[in-house]
């Protein structure tokens, strides 16, 4: 898929409009991954707007988001830069063996305490 | 009064005491929760994308099962709520979207959005009363100073969610206060455990859950209470020292009843 076909289906899939985009940083200000974040979600919103999406398809920025929706709620203009990174994250885990985690690696992470919904939840971000 | 009602994964499981809890409380304030025959999970965390249709499937049927008898559908773990309340949402909205569902599960009439859901807390305070829920009070919980911890699921999207200011909550405080306890607020309250990221990056969870805790515990907190199972395993397990429970327990023990299901 060329760059442009791409950036048109990440904004389909997301419903983002990264022109209302003011580059006030709030997004990534407000982000609890921050720190561990390679790109952050103010570069997402750029990136994707000027079709320089190949770094981030492959970035481990994509499986640090919480989708916590802080930078969702609390952007002044309404983006929502984390519709984008989970927009991106599908168009890289769709692909035939991308899958970020399998059920091998489920008891690695087991503990007696660990509720379901953890697991659940992992493999619902990281596999398709 | 009778609702229909979602446990999900969860509190089958791990988290039976939040569920447990709940349904005696419930009792206890006169309603009947009626669990949805042959509920399927959730699974755990809403996705945005628009094309992601088969994974919101199992929330369209619970919603269409409990809008076919008019009833309000009552959730307690907020990942669920959110999960059920955003798809409701986007069927209610996405008009290209809830139509591929329809299609797909081809209905004898299209759903699209009409069931009611409620979280447990907005059951609480909009079909209950907190003035109700302190009449109703056994056993005080006589001034313990309750932090309570929102996490994001609860609260956000504020646009979708609904359930109360996105940053200045007050649900939770109000129920603490029906019941005797003291609120303490904290800055940490609406910010993220590390939810499912524990399973990818552990230091992101621990980092996140520990700010949380210590927060609570700097401005005064006994204990902290939450909705989220997901929470609770991050408060304790990555988090630090401080008593991590689910609302509903200090609501069965405040309405006396806290016993009764303890036995069971």
């Amino acid at each position: 898929m060329n760059s442009k076909n791409l950036q048109d289906e990440l904004l389909r899939r997301s419903g983002v409009n990264p022109k209302k985009c003011m580059r006030c940083g709030k997004c990534s200000a407000t982000c609890p991954a921050y720190d561990e974040m390679e790109f952050h979600p103010h570069q997402f919103v750029y990136m994707v707007e000027t079709g320089d999406i190949k770094p981030l398809l492959s970035s481990e920025s994509l499986y640090r988001c919480l989708t916590c929706f802080a930078c969702v709620d609390r952007c002044p203009r309404g983006v929502e830069p984390a519709k984008l990174v989970e927009a991106v994250r599908l168009s890289a885990i769709r692909a035939q063996g991308n899958n970020r985690i399998t059920p091998d690696d489920i008891p690695a992470i087991l503990d007696e305490d660990i509720p379901q919904q953890a697991i659940v939840s992992a493999f619902r971000k990281y596999t398709k | 009064m009778k609702l229909r009602y979602f446990p999900g994964c969860t509190l089958k499981n791990k988290a039976r005491e939040l569920d447990l809890y709940a349904r005696k409380s419930a009792e206890a304030l006169g309603i009947t929760l009626e669990e949805i025959e042959n509920w399927q999970c959730c699974g755990g965390v809403f996705t945005t994308a628009r094309d992601e249709i088969a994974t919101k499937l199992s929330s369209v049927r619970a919603l269409k099962n409990a809008a076919s008898d008019s009833l309000p559908l009552v959730t307690v773990c907020s990942a669920c709520h959110n999960v059920i309340k955003q798809t409701n949402f986007a069927m209610q909205t996405d008009i290209e979207f809830a139509d591929k569902v329809n299609r797909y599960l081809a209905p004898e009439a299209p759903y699209s959005g009409e069931c009611e859901v409620y979280h447990y807390l907005e059951m609480l305070r909009d079909l209950v009363g907190f003035d109700k829920i302190s009449a109703s009070v056994k056993s005080s919980l006589s001034g313990k100073k309750i932090a309570a911890y929102y996490g994001c699921l609860l609260l956000r999207p504020g646009s979708v969610m609904k359930m109360d200011d996105v940053e200045n909550p007050t649900i939770m405080e109000d129920l603490i206060r029906s019941l005797g306890g003291e609120p303490v607020i904290f800055a940490k309250r609406n910010e993220c455990c590390g939810g499912y990221v524990m399973a990818e990056s552990p230091e992101l969870a621990k980092k996140s859950s520990t700010a949380v805790c210590e927060n609570a515990k700097a401005q005064g907190a006994d204990m902290i209470i939450t909705a989220c199972p997901l929470c609770r395993y991050n408060l304790i397990k990555n988090g630090s020292d401080i008593p991590v429970v689910y609302f509903t327990e200090l609501l069965a023990e405040a309405l006396g009843v806290k016993e009764d299901t303890d036995e069971q």
